[in-house]
């Protein structure tokens, strides 16, 4: 008889997990296969071609796909600073939103304003609105350890509430129940081209902020102090870091980060608001997040596989007369084996003859 | 009365190359309270965890009624009529009493709440329990939660019941309620193994006591027929000479003055209880005492990591200013000058972050040093290629986490940082706990250089020996009280021995 044991693995160099979860993808897409021809009778190859046509197919769709990335991406990076802290926001969906409002609320108020004023404006606002969703839970968290995880995610209906109810004051057409674009004619409030891209600002605030919070985490005090309480408040009181302060602060960080994807969503791209703005990516950043292991480049890569599955949903909809939710199938099934191979990047199986278990397990334990 | 219902014959029990327990003979006899007695770590909870079915021994054997058993697990030892209350409760917090009494036992399908309540009901008041059985765990204080963990024992109908240091966190006044309730046990025939280091309540309640020094059986003598003293002498041991040198003060001057500092802990009980002593420079103050004695929050005090309702604490600077530290934070107590170094017991949850390399580990208490806003760790790097060179840490590279690294070299990381400021005062929690001979004595060397260069060296050891071998005075502290400063050379281990369990007033 064999016992299976597990035994933790030495860091694998990045190739050699990079090789691994590339071979989770490719075992991916033959269980997909085998799934789409026995469902549908459709050549998956064919579907396969389909998503990657209606993601990829035209320069605008590649231009969609990655304004979608952007955000996406933006939103994981938000939550980075405060998972790293172990505190579990998964409020960036009301945070995004509350970004979104502030955009749009002075898109529409101030329209008066020359763009050049207003544009910097709405970011700033965007963010602050943001912050604010982020630092109450943060708040109370520090002051009466309250559970961060249901306050965030109480937090994400209070926004959308926030936003239903303004629907009211700025529908347009009236009666129409919906915002519609603002600001059609004069363009207020909407970002410009960069670089002769329409999304270019977009990708350039992106970057930024990117690059920034990598920084952030890894070279300063501040990115230190995160860590350390993180990994344990005792340390951290033992260290002379104001546990409280670290958490608030890195919340803000967090929030503000996610009220500027906000504005990223409506100012440079939609123009318009709606409750369902967030698409539900306030969530799919937490897997991105923790999928990518805080990796930087590893994030971009999630995203945007995420995004192009999700965009090549609609091309398949359409071209083979399929329900949009197959995408989000094979979407699943594409990370369950990326998340499956984690496993084997992590851990070493061993299969030990039975009687000699109790040994290697005290071997084992050395190493 | 006075057949033996559990007899274990030459236990042993080993973990890894540390024998925690060796050739242990005893008896347990129906209707009697039987105390196993040791310092900490004396293999005292190992040997019942065997009983209760938690480990397995390797060698010897376990009597149950006079019958060879074999016991796999917690649920085995219930068949055998034994349970075990341990140190620490694993109760569900959101259930009441009774739903956590009647937990992971087998009933009907549908359950008849009211039924299992007067049963419940009738067990409590057969031995005189107080408790209230719709209350809910987190609502409860400690001696109410151990009341529950002990019926919930009860309940799964043992005869043996094994209780893992019961009166530690308890108040004089509950102590006497549980030793009341065990007498009534006793009296119904029950047999109840203690496991404790407190010598007066050995007396108190025990029929017999049983003596374990460092993982050895010493002997089993009648409570009616020994002394305090004579119990001392067993738990201690003969005075075992230790290689280890000890230089005379030199320059000795005071340093730090603890005065009357007391302090309360999380659970609002009294921690410490007016503690006052004086630290001098080039000395060794060995601290003795058993767990929960309050040197834990006495380092957290000095260190500025803890606060406290009364006392004060100064520090005497080289022109013999005194500069007041009471209630100053680590960081208030750096800018004022002096430099305090602590060394904590929990070596990887407060000391160290495990999965920081050696590098970030050994800023962690400097890192806020030089201006601006980014870390410098080229400073760090170099400290922590000098502490692994220095001490021969044995890491791949000084990048490493040090959480997987051995014990042994997670505290010449953590002690190197700590030594590497060149403190005034060095406090040190177990420094050798859980190190091999050769880590220790590394250890040793390195709080002996900090003395000779005339840092006040503070240290709690739990090795009594040891403690002897380095200290040039010893402070027993007691239930967080001061119960006495000895001289180290000439004090012996058995006044250190008594005055650290028995009741002080």
């Amino acid at each position: 008889m064999f016992n299976i044991r597990l035994s933790k693995k030495e860091p694998l160099p990045l190739w050699n997990s990079l090789l691994i979860r590339i071979g989770a993808i490719l075992l991916s897409l033959i269980v997909c296969a085998v799934v789409i021809i026995s469902v549908t009778d459709l050549n998956p190859l064919e579907v396969y071609g389909g998503i990657l046509n209606g993601a990829l197919g035209s320069t605008r769709r590649v231009w969609v796909t990655i304004r979608d990335t952007l955000v996406l991406l933006l939103v994981a990076v938000a939550l980075i600073p405060a998972f790293k802290m172990r505190f579990w926001n998964i409020g960036a969906e009301g945070q995004m939103l509350m970004g979104a409002f502030a955009s749009a609320a002075l898109m529409i108020y101030c329209e008066k304003l020359p763009n050049g004023l207003l544009l910097p404006l709405i970011m700033i606002a965007s963010c602050l609105a943001g912050l604010i969703w982020g630092i109450i839970p943060a708040y109370f968290k520090a002051k009466y350890n309250t559970n961060e995880t249901l306050f965030t995610l109480m937090m994400n209906y209070i926004a959308a509430q926030l936003i239903s109810f303004s629907i009211v004051f700025w529908e347009n057409p009236a009666g129409s129940n919906s915002v519609g674009i603002i600001n059609p004619v004069s363009s207020k409030g909407w970002f410009p081209s960069l670089f002769g891209q329409r999304y270019g600002l977009n990708l350039l605030l992106v970057i930024l902020v990117t690059v920034f919070v990598a920084w952030y985490l890894k070279y300063t005090k501040h990115g230190y102090e995160i860590s350390v309480v993180g990994e344990s408040w005792n340390t951290a009181r033992y260290a002379g870091i104001n546990v409280k302060k670290v958490i608030i602060r890195t919340m803000a960080l967090s929030g503000a980060i996610c009220g500027l994807s906000g504005c990223l969503v409506v100012s440079g791209a939609s123009h318009t608001i709606s409750t369902s703005l967030g698409g539900g990516r306030g969530f799919t950043a937490i897997i991105v997040a923790w999928m990518s292991n805080f990796n930087t480049l590893a994030m971009v890569a999630i995203s945007f596989l995420l995004c192009l599955m999700d965009n090549g949903a609609i091309q398949i909809a359409s071209q083979f007369g399929l329900n949009e939710n197959v995408s989000d199938i094979l979407t699943g099934i594409i990370i369950f084996f990326l998340i499956g191979s984690q496993f084997f990047i992590s851990y070493r199986l061993n299969f030990d003859k039975k009687k000699s278990t109790a040994k290697t397990e005290s071997t084992g334990k050395e190493e | 009365m006075n057949s033996p219902v559990v007899q274990l014959k030459n236990i042993t029990k080993r973990f890894g190359d540390v024998v925690a327990n060796n050739n242990v003979t005893l008896s347990v006899n129906s209707g009697e309270i039987l105390s196993i007695l040791g310092e900490n770590g004396s293999g005292k909870t190992t040997l019942m965890n065997m009983i209760a079915g938690i480990y397995r021994p390797d060698e010897g054997e376990i009597l149950i009624n006079g019958q060879r058993v074999e016991i796999h697990s917690p649920k085995d030892a219930y068949k055998y009529k034994i349970g075990m209350v341990h140190q620490h409760y694993k109760l569900v917090n959101v259930f009441t009493a009774a739903e956590n009494i009647i937990l992971g036992q087998e009933g009907k399908q549908v359950l008849d709440m009211s039924a299992v309540k007067a049963e419940i009901s009738k067990i409590s008041d057969a031995y005189g329990f107080k408790i209230n059985l719709d209350q809910k765990i987190y609502d409860m204080s400690v001696s109410e939660k151990q009341t529950v963990e002990i019926i919930k024992v009860l309940f799964k109908g043992v005869d043996i019941l094994i209780l893992d240091e019961p009166t530690a966190v308890l108040t004089p006044q509950e102590t006497k309620a549980l030793f009341d309730v065990l007498r009534n046990m006793r009296k119904a025939g029950k047999s109840i193994i203690i496991i404790t280091h407190k010598l007066n309540e050995v007396m108190e309640i025990s029929d017999r006591v049983s003596v374990l020094r460092k993982g050895e059986y010493i002997d089993t003598v009648k409570t009616s027929e020994t002394t305090i003293q004579q119990l001392t002498e067993m738990m201690v041991g003969q005075k075992i000479d230790l290689d280890i040198a000890r230089s005379m003060p030199v320059n000795s001057r005071d340093l730090l003055k603890v005065e009357g500092l007391t302090c309360y802990n999380k659970e609002g009980l009294k921690a410490l209880d007016n503690v006052t002593f004086t630290a001098k420079s080039g000395e060794f103050l060995g601290i003795a005492g058993i767990a929960g004695c309050g040197v834990h929050e006495l380092f957290e005090c000095i260190d500025g990591i803890c606060k406290y309702t009364g006392g004060k604490i100064a520090f005497l600077n080289d022109e013999f200013e005194e500069i007041d530290l009471t209630n100053k934070s680590t960081r208030e107590i750096k800018k004022l000058g002096v430099n305090i170094s602590f060394v904590p017991e929990d070596r990887l949850g407060m000391g160290l972050v495990g999965l920081m390399g050696m590098t970030d580990n050994v800023m962690l208490r400097t890192y806020k040093k030089g201006k601006g806003q980014i870390v410098q760790r080229k400073e760090p790097r170099r400290l922590a290629d000098k502490i692994k060179q220095r001490l021969e840490v044995k890491t791949p590279s000084i990048e490493y986490p040090v959480s997987r690294l051995s014990g042994g070299n997670v505290q010449k990381v953590l002690v190197g940082r700590e030594i590497s400021s060149n403190p005034d005062v060095l406090m040190v929690a177990y420094p050798v706990r859980g190190l091999d001979i050769n880590s220790s004595y590394a250890i040793y060397n390195k709080l002996n250089e900090q003395k000779s260069r005339g840092a006040a060296v503070i240290s709690i050891i739990e090795d009594l020996d040891v403690l002897l071998a380095l200290s040039d005075r010893i402070l027993v502290l007691n239930n967080g009280k001061v119960a006495g400063i000895l001289n180290a050379r000439t004090t012996t281990k058995e006044e250190i021995g008594y005055l650290m369990t028995a009741e002080v007033k």
